[in-house]
């Protein structure tokens, strides 16, 4: 029996369960000789959005206790690159270090090199910086005509769009047409260990500089350096050692690293910087932050004919990954509807905000959103049950491939089971008379129930998508496989081991999973975008085969037979053949008489991207006295493809529905008026805990794409992207008969209230 | 100043600077570095550990507060030979991690909650652990690994999977 789709328990666990595993913070001259005699670094940041910087004086800095170095901008030889590829012109620059002028509050100012963190804080707050204040730029919509220009070279504080603004005759033929404003606010990535890194210069083996980092993406950041530094790739060793969560955050090289490693060089010894979580709520770039302006149009009768979507996002001070995020927005507008006719502009302004990027879901939960919200508030302009109205418009189950209004072609799928599987798990009908029945008897804590369809992009957006996998097979038949996927916590090393054992019938302790090593693994680009398994794990699966089928090739000369008759008993790993009946060959066999290294690569290059998708219901309670709204229930169908470990599945799917539903009810970035953050620390930015989520209740689904060789499509980010705009049309939902058509994300009880408050005022 | 705590069941004696706080005293003078830390807030709960037998948020507390009292952490519960005690293997059996940052905290302080209430709802588990915080796994499956352990103590002391047993 296959492995394969069986609940097998982490081999990674044990390390870490003991306290044994080693985070960036932990490392010292156990892990490397050379890190005897770290300095410590610690950025001066700045305390307002926006200025001109008058004075910066590093003087007083210099003779506190324990300086090694104080440095900014005038001191560095590194060059910044034009952000967003250059799209903006050669001279709109990120610095490394503020150069003469500041963006964001948190920017790096100036950094200390000192023999403890302790005195590198204690000199930091020496340093003196003059800040000549100018206007700040805060939320989309004023940015785009603001006065005040961050980049005066642009021109424009609009950055780059996709899209053309709705045609005139997008809505014809309409009987009703509803448009409304809805945000999708700002979130924190906010991995449990924040960033850090350490940086060596010198060694064996022509490696200048040697590199930890708490990164999702080892080799990138290798490739980075490298760059910045003017040195060969193979010259920067980058290691991720343990990772303690990365959701987006952690998926490229941040200024305040490559400064670590320009720092250790200038003062000649290695150095390490651990941010503080403070640091981390403004540095570790945030996601989502859309404002968006929908109108959908269609029958009396509950059909959807015309859709636009209007997206402004706000990519922050310095356009990154963020100010590109609304392409797949765009591509993901129509979600899992037939709908004739879609259109959708997006826009990125840049504000004197923390940069956006890429966090768990990244464009795609902002298409879910908005287009799940806009099938409610169309259902409730045609007084029809929202489950109805969605059945009466998805795509139907023999439409596939089915190419979208915005130019996705959807691989497989079967959108109308996979709400029907959530309504009767859920048993809507009876929680639709419940709500009747405590509506009708004045409860003052309202029940409501929301439904979101959902489908999302996985290894995309085209095709191209690349990953590297090696195996080599010991002459002792043990296997080591070298995978430029590189894990954080989704267990690479317990499925990359189920995909050997599977294929080759080598024990999973005997298989030894290397990644995030860029000495170690020749190639790789890393794990993000719920693209591990499909990619990384296809890759491995060919290296695997191919390694396999080499295998037959050498235990057909041991047994002296055809290769046709070569059997591989994939529970013992052992080759044998039918006519030489009694006799079997192991794979330590195999190699060490096949004279040669056993060892296949193999890089996996996508053809197209895949569609995960689901439905989800939850039920909420609300009180409306106070606007306090609780998750009761939350019904999820996840259909990701083949499951090759139920039980890491299962952890995804509740990690994603966690953070979904902490953007419905609870997390949100804010900024003051004047561009200071509200919520920079975990005391004022409200992390979802134990007590404000139910148990997710897991409905199994599972359609095998024909894409790849495993079946695979991604997981990570499903719960992210299903689970927020159903709480959301659940919270709405309650409060629907008494007035409230539309709340906000998240929704809070104080905007809940408020919104409770203004019905009934209007109601008179 | 000079501290004598009994750490892990062995007694230690050095001298801190009063500011000190006991996690960097974990952490940088013993070299424990299975006590993470994940904020500056004590929001967390990343550096849990069992301070004479109750949970307890070692941020929050100044190495020289402990002077003369025990400490665990998480490097104590496993037996001599690496076996996991029931709270850890609850944690593998259940998925109750991902990342593993989080975990040590995790499992200290559903050590305090197990060996208080042997037998907890899972109501009483996520209230003894609204104080530490998971990005990766939604807390469901860590609801499951408590009651798991709970389940397979068969009357051993959670914990007591150490050579030095419980310090307290």
């Amino acid at each position: 029996m296959s492995v394969l789709g069986t609940r097998v328990v982490r081999k990674e666990d044990p390390r870490l369960l003991r306290g044994e595993a080693r985070y960036v913070a932990d490392l010292d001259e156990t892990d490397d000789p050379r890190l005897v005699g770290l300095a410590h670094v610690v950025f001066v940041r700045s305390t307002v959005a926006h200025a001109t910087i008058a004075e910066l004086d590093v003087a007083e800095a210099l003779e506190a206790p324990g300086v090694i170095g104080v440095y900014t901008h005038a001191d560095l030889d590194l060059e910044a690159p034009p952000v967003m590829g250059g799209m903006l012109g050669p001279d709109v620059v990120r610095p490394f270090l503020a150069d003469g002028r500041v963006r964001y509050v948190g920017e790096p100012v100036a950094v200390v090199v000192a023999e403890s963190v302790a005195e590198g804080v204690d000199a930091a707050e020496l340093v003196f910086v003059d800040y000549d204040l100018l206007e700040p730029v805060i939320g989309v919509e004023a940015a785009v005509d603001a006065d005040t220009l961050l980049f005066p070279a642009h021109g424009s504080n609009v950055v780059s769009g996709f899209g053309a603004e709705a045609p005139d005759d997008l809505f014809d033929g309409c009987d009703v047409v509803v448009r409304h404003r809805i945000v999708n606010q700002r979130l924190a990535p906010a991995p449990i260990e924040p960033r850090g890194c350490v940086a060596v210069w010198g060694g064996d083996d022509g490696v200048e500089l040697t590199f930890w980092t708490s990164t999702q993406t080892a080799h990138g950041v290798r490739s980075t350096l490298a760059d910045r530094f003017g040195l060969e790739h193979d010259a920067v060793r980058v290691i991720a050692p343990d990772v303690g969560g990365g959701f987006g955050g952690k998926m490229h090289l941040y200024p305040d690293e490559l400064i670590t490693a320009w720092v250790a060089r200038r003062v000649g010894r290695p150095a390490r910087w651990i941010e503080t979580r403070s640091e981390s709520m403004l540095g570790i770039h945030h996601g989502r932050d859309q404002v968006h302006e929908l109108a959908i149009g269609g029958t009396r009768d509950g059909r959807v004919l015309a859709y636009h979507l209007e997206v402004l996002q706000d990519a922050g001070a310095y356009p990154d990954i963020g100010a590109f995020l609304p392409y797949f927005t765009r591509l993901m507008a129509q979600g899992t509807y037939d709908i004739a006719r879609v259109s959708c502009r997006t826009r990125s302004v840049v504000t004197t905000t923390t940069p956006t990027a890429a966090y768990r879901g990244a464009g795609r939960p902002e298409a879910a959103a908005a287009i799940e919200r806009a099938m409610d508030l169309f259902a409730a302009a045609v007084d029809l049950d929202p489950v109805k109205v969605r059945r009466r418009n998805l795509i139907p189950a023999d439409a596939f491939p089915y190419t979208t209004q915005t130019g996705a072609t959807y691989d497989c799928g079967n959108y109308p089971r996979a709400l029907a599987l959530a309504v009767e798990a859920a048993g809507y009908d009876d929680l639709r008379d419940e709500q009747a029945r405590r509506r009708a008897a004045g409860d003052p804590v309202a029940m409501g129930i929301g439904v979101a369809c959902y489908v999302e992009i996985t290894a995309g957006p085209g095709a191209g998508e690349k990953e590297f996998a090696r195996l080599t097979i010991d002459p002792d038949g043990s296997a080591t496989v070298f995978t430029g996927s590189s894990a954080h916590g989704q267990g690479h090393a317990t499925a990359w081991s189920m995909i050997v054992h599977d294929l080759t019938g080598i024990p999973m302790d005997r298989v030894e999973v290397v990644h995030g090593d860029t000495a170690k693994v020749e190639a790789g680009v890393g794990t993000y975008g719920s693209r591990s398994l499909q990619v990384g794990g296809s890759a491995l699966h060919r290296a695997t085969s191919h390694l396999v089928a080499r295998g037959v090739e050498v235990a057909a000369k041991l047994l002296d037979v055809d290769e046709a008759e070569v059997a591989l008993d994939t529970e013992t790993g052992t080759f044998s053949a039918e006519s030489v009946s009694g006799e079997a060959v192991g794979w330590d066999e195999v190699v060490r008489l096949s004279g040669e290294p056993f060892t296949e690569a193999h890089e996996f290059v996508t053809e197209t991207p895949t569609y995960p998708f689901g439905a989800h219901i939850a039920v909420v309670e609300v009180d409306t006295e106070t606007g306090q709204a609780r998750l009761v229930r939350l019904v999820a169908v996840d259909d990701a493809g083949r499951i090759l470990n139920p039980l890491i599945v299962e952890g995804q799917r509740h990690g994603g529905i966690a953070q979904g539903v902490a953007q419905a009810l609870v997390e949100e970035v804010r900024y003051d008026a004047d561009g200071n953050p509200q919520t920079a620390n975990l005391a004022d930015y409200g992390l979802i805990s134990t007590m404000e989520l139910p148990a997710a209740e897991l409905v199994p689904m599972e359609t095998p794409t024909p894409v790849n060789p495993l079946g695979a499509k991604g997981i990570g980010e499903s719960g992210t992207i299903g689970a927020t705009p159903a709480v959301q049309n659940a919270v709405v939902d309650a409060v629907a008969h008494l007035g409230v058509r539309h709340l906000d994300l998240p929704c809070t009880a104080e905007r809940v209230w408020h919104a409770l408050e203004l019905a009934r005022a209007e109601a008179g | 100043m000079l501290i004598t705590v009994t750490v892990n069941g062995t007694e230690r004696t050095d001298e801190v600077e009063p500011r000190l706080l006991l996690v960097q005293y974990l952490r940088d003078v013993l070299g424990l570095t299975g006590t993470h830390i994940g904020c500056d807030t004590s929001s967390c709960g990343a550096c849990t550990v069992l301070v004479d037998g109750e949970a307890a948020k070692s941020c929050t507390i100044l190495a020289v507060q402990v002077d003369g009292g025990t400490v665990r952490t998480i490097e104590d519960l496993a037996g001599p030979d690496g076996a996991l005690d029931v709270v850890q293997e609850g944690f593998r059996q259940e998925h109750g991690l991902q990342c593993g940052y989080c975990t040590p905290g995790m499992v200290m302080a559903s050590t305090a909650l197990l060996a208080e209430t042997p037998h907890p709802t899972d109501d009483e588990i996520r209230e003894a652990l609204e104080g530490n915080l998971c990005r990766c796994t939604g807390y469901t499956s860590i609801v499951a690994s408590v009651r798991w352990a709970a389940e397979h103590a068969d009357g051993r002391s959670p914990g007591a999977g150490s050579a030095d047993g419980p310090a307290s």
